[in-house]
């Protein structure tokens, strides 16, 4: 289904199921410990041997020898491939860092060996006698060192985001010399880790010259065309199964080295491996969100509005990298005729830096929105009032070119009532509470609406049973359930008549997970070949499509009233397609929005600061299950919590690699860290984005909640601090005293 | 298998030695004869001494919902109640269980007969990818176990009153079980739900 102009009314707009809070249909089983993740398999390929994978103790060299020969006599091995017994391997989409294979380590933990024996205690104890002889290189680790140096760079986040190094608009220096108040002012944010819960994981099988994976990934079809292009084989000979994900948040959207170490390892064993990557190889051997220093520059006028605007943004990746794309929200989210964005990239040799939730955007609104919190104080503004008076409808780089649907201002209007932001106090460092300095923050929200084709197939079986079969996968995000409430409202049958089969390379390939693009398109797959069905399931019966109603259970028309399942009743109903998108996307922009506003208490002796209350205002086109898009949001706030208090990779700059590599040194928000979180969805639709005039809210909820938490510190102690994350120790020495 | 086809494409794939019997070198492992009850269930394994409570169970006894994050007692995932008390599963060797009564989120209910946490962790939506979910779930029960116990926590303000089922208790309580997606608002609601619901409470 091809779609090119905006969507009329059709059988979504019923709303009997799509639109309404809706419990997970996966609930029961992720409640019970009963969905099985990759590691889980025990129902697949057997018998399975354990794979324990080594990763590289330098950073940068070479691998001169392995000895393995101990570790292949240990009890219980059936075999050790190392580094060296292979060739480099290919490249997966979108990847620089090699997975495995070859002498060249280009990063800390690269894997080098992979042990397969009997129980998972003996690969582990034998992986510890393998001794690894390198020739270690000097590195590039320190980005603020090479920061001055670095070349411009040209970006593709892989998520949307991206543009050239630079791009500028009208006069920007003439114009910011000219602003009567200006700001000026530079921003550095933190390597982060997705430290989703799920380890890497993958059970492997060969089937002759067949491989299948049972792996958690978000990106099947991605999945499956790289470990073909990895491991040099056909794309016709891979399977990719994926049902469960713990978690992704962009660290799964690649293939990793558990993929490709497990099926090199079951190829050696001659049988099937399973293995996942533990925990403390994870922050190195993967990706990570990379760290960046940004550059800020804001002229208005007395009466603030904005005439001059620069983003510029620095951060560092391995050779052939791509750079953090940090500048992107500022060409869309204000208006103002002089702008200029930039971005730069130095060569670094710590661990591929790639996609991690909202990339871009996540890093980019810490500084922004920040700024745009100083510049508002320079002019005597509210913060809210600022944003307001600054918004734009139109594309501020192409005038030409409107938003699709944009309601910012609803969002911070609708935010500020219900959030009791009249109350604040401006002046900072007024409000106290015991031991407490009280603060109160807020942040614009903005992440854009991405469209991609996404296919689905749907059975009709004769007992009315409707079988939604596609690649797609639920990384949490509800995946599942949307898309049974989808099949439910076109086939005018209950959710429980609906079963859902997600995450199979055998199923039609869909838009996959990542970059709050999943939903939207997923379901507008869904739609398209439900829309198909409908056809058949009429033709069938003998109605004319254009007159038949779906409902309860039935196909209606004129005074006829047929039992959906009788179309099946000859044999099962199969219809096929997909969305497939035209130019909308592109002479209209489709972005998301939100305000976020947050109440912050920073203990006044420590500096401790904890987060009391949070709400975010949503307007993101239709959505489709409130409840799971609340969680969505949430997690999204929550991960904003994280980035601006706590997440932070430490780099040790001698030897190149992120120390505090596991979950108790890689800090991120647990129970105690987190009050009630309000949630506001603005009713609205966005009939350019889909039959389903839906958008993405995954990563709305995490773009700008770490600047309105950063804000609310500021107005609670009248302290800026603008390197995150704002831990205790950036704010003690300034703290006024505590009598 | 591997090795077998004369398919040009796996020819492609890099050569590596075909694998002989396993390893018969080295320290080879020590086993013992455990016994415990699992969700009821008297079970006898023979084990490799360093295995953990967490492994024998997901990879001995396929009881995989108890689920390993980090295998390091850092995250929470693998929570159980072993003889009324919350523990990390990957923190404790299986052989230091001998008789013990472990209950897992498999024995507190099923898909079919949900405990009434779960039935208020789906109504609240208190999770997302579900991989920490077990964990939070067998974690809560015990809070709630531990607070109706009178034991006092970091966040109890007086010491000679017994602890509330407060939501500050709750936080504090439940800050060992880690849920990246952050889901903690609405496990706190749920948790709260079934602490107040007496019918729940009695089913539990």
């Amino acid at each position: 289904m091809k779609f090119d102009t905006p969507a009329g009314r059709n059988p979504i707009d019923q709303l009997k199921v799509v639109g309404r809070p809706t419990d997970r249909i996966d609930g029961k089983f992720k409640t019970t410990g009963t969905a099985p993740y990759a590691y889980e398999r025990h129902d697949v390929a057997g018998p399975q041997a354990y794979g324990y994978v080594l990763g590289a103790a330098i950073a940068k060299g070479r691998v001169r020898a392995i000895d393995s020969a101990a570790a292949k006599a240990a009890a219980g091995v059936i075999a050790v491939v190392t580094t060296l017994d292979v060739p480099t391997l290919g490249l997966g989409t979108m990847n620089y860092a090699n997975l495995f294979g070859g002498d060249r380590i280009q990063h800390y933990h690269q894997a080098v060996a992979v042990v397969v024996a009997e129980t998972f205690e003996q690969a582990r104890a034998a992986a510890f006698l393998i001794r690894v002889d390198y020739a270690p290189e000097a590195g590039r680790f320190d980005l603020a060192a090479l920061a001055d140096s670095a070349p411009p760079a040209k970006a593709d986040s892989g998520e949307g985001s991206g543009g050239d190094g630079a791009e500028r608009v009208g006069d920007f220096e003439g114009a910011f010399a000219r602003a009567p108040v200006q700001l000026d002012a530079t921003y550095t944010t933190s390597d982060e880790t997705h430290a989703m819960m799920e380890p890497h994981a993958t059970v492997a099988s060969w089937d002759d010259d067949k491989l299948t994976l049972w792996t958690s990934n978000q990106m099947i079809a991605w999945a499956k065309g790289s470990i073909a292009k990895i491991l040099r084989i056909p794309k016709r000979n891979v399977r990719v199964d994926s049902p469960y994900v713990g978690g992704g948040f962009g660290g799964k959207l690649f293939v990793r080295a558990d993929a490709v170490l497990a099926a090199l390892a079951a190829k050696a064993a001659g049988r099937p491996v399973k293995l996942a990557l533990t925990r403390p190889l994870i922050p190195n051997n993967t990706t990570h969100r990379p760290a960046t220093i940004q550059r800020v520059r804001i002229g208005a006028t007395k009466d603030g509005v904005i005439t001059a605007i620069a983003h510029e943004s620095v951060s560092g990746n391995l050779p052939g990298g791509v750079p953090e794309t940090a500048v992107d929200q500022t060409k869309l989210l204000y208006a103002g005729e002089n702008r200029l964005t930039s971005l730069r990239l130095a060569t670094l040799d710590l661990p591929e830096g790639n996609a991690m939730r909202a990339p871009g955007e996540a890093p980019g609104m810490l500084a922004l929105e920040v700024a745009m919190d100083e510049m508002a104080e320079k002019l005597g503004l509210d913060p809210v009032e600022f944003r307001i008076r600054n918004d734009t409808q139109v594309d501020p780089n192409e005038p030409g070119r409107p938003f699709s649907h944009r309601d910012l201002v609803g969002c911070l209007r609708l935010g500020a009532e219900r959030f009791g932001w009249a109350r604040r106090t401006p002046t900072p460092g007024r409000v106290r509470d015991g031991q407490w300095l009280v603060g109160l923050g807020m942040a614009a929200g903005f992440r854009n609406n991405l469209v991609m084709k996404s296919a689905a197939r749907v059975r009709l079986d004769p007992h009315g049973t409707v079988t939604v079969e596609t690649d797609m996968t639920d990384i949490g995000t509800g995946s599942y359930t949307i898309i049974a409430q989808t099949a439910a409202e076109m086939m005018g049958v209950s959710l429980d008549r609906v079963v859902v089969r997600l995450g199979d390379s055998d199923h039609p390939a869909s838009a996959g997970s990542g970059g709050q693009w999943g939903a939207n398109n997923a379901t507008a797959g869904v739609y398209a070949a439900c829309m198909r069905l409908r056809e058949a399931v009429a033709q069938r019966l003998g109605i004319n499509s254009a007159d038949a109603v779906f409902t309860d259970g039935e196909v209606r028309a004129g005074n006829r009233a047929v039992p959906l399942a009788d179309a099946a009743k000859a044999g099962e109903l199969v219809a096929e397609d997909a969305i497939e998108y035209g130019n909308l996307s592109k002479s209209q922009q489709q972005s998301t929005f939100a305000g976020h506003f947050v109440e912050v208490g920073v203990d006044a002796d420590t500096g401790e600061t904890r987060v009391r209350r949070m709400l975010a205002v949503c307007a993101a086109g239709r959505i489709l299950n409130p409840k799971s898009a609340r969680s969505q949001v949430i997690g999204g706030m929550t991960m904003g919590v994280g980035a601006a208090l706590m997440e932070k990779l430490s780099v040790d700059k001698r030897r190149g690699f992120f120390v505090n590599h596991d979950l108790a040194g890689y800090e991120v928000p647990v129970h105690a860290d987190i009050p009630h979180q309000e949630v506001i969805f603005l009713d609205e639709v966005d009939p350019a984005s889909s039959p389903m005039k839906a958008k993405g809210v995954g990563e709305l909820g995490l773009c700008g909640v770490g600047a309105a938490v950063a804000n609310a510190v500021y107005n609670a102690t009248g302290i800026r601090v603008r390197d995150y994350p704002l831990t205790l120790d950036k704010l003690l020495a300034q703290l006024p005293d505590a009598a | 298998m591997a090795g077998s086809s004369a398919n040009a494409a796996l020819a492609a794939l890099p050569e590596i030695a075909k694998a002989g019997p396993a390893g018969t070198g080295g320290d080879a492992p020590v086993t013992a004869r455990m016994a415990f009850t699992v969700n009821g269930e008297r079970r006898e394994l023979d084990l490799d001494l360093r295995t953990s409570l967490l492994d024998a169970l997901r990879e001995h006894l396929h009881l995989t919902g108890s689920k390993k994050g980090c295998d390091h007692g850092q995250c929470g995932a693998c929570t159980m109640i072993v003889n009324g008390r919350r523990i990390n599963g990957c923190l404790t060797l299986a052989v230091m269980h001998q008789g013990a009564e472990i209950t897992t989120i498999e024995g507190l209910g099923t898909p079919d007969a949900l405990h009434p946490l779960q039935a208020a962790f789906i109504r609240h939506d208190g999770y997302q990818c579900g991989y920490c979910t077990p964990g939070q779930i067998c974690s809560g029960v015990a809070v709630l176990e531990e607070i109706r116990a009178g034991i006092p926590s970091h966040a109890t303000g007086d010491l000679t009153r017994a602890p509330d089922v407060s939501e500050a208790e709750i936080r504090e309580r439940m800050s060992g079980n880690i849920c990246r997606c952050g889901a903690y608002s609405n496990i706190v609601e749920a948790m709260t739900a079934f602490a107040g619901d007496p019918s729940s409470r009695s089913q539990a």
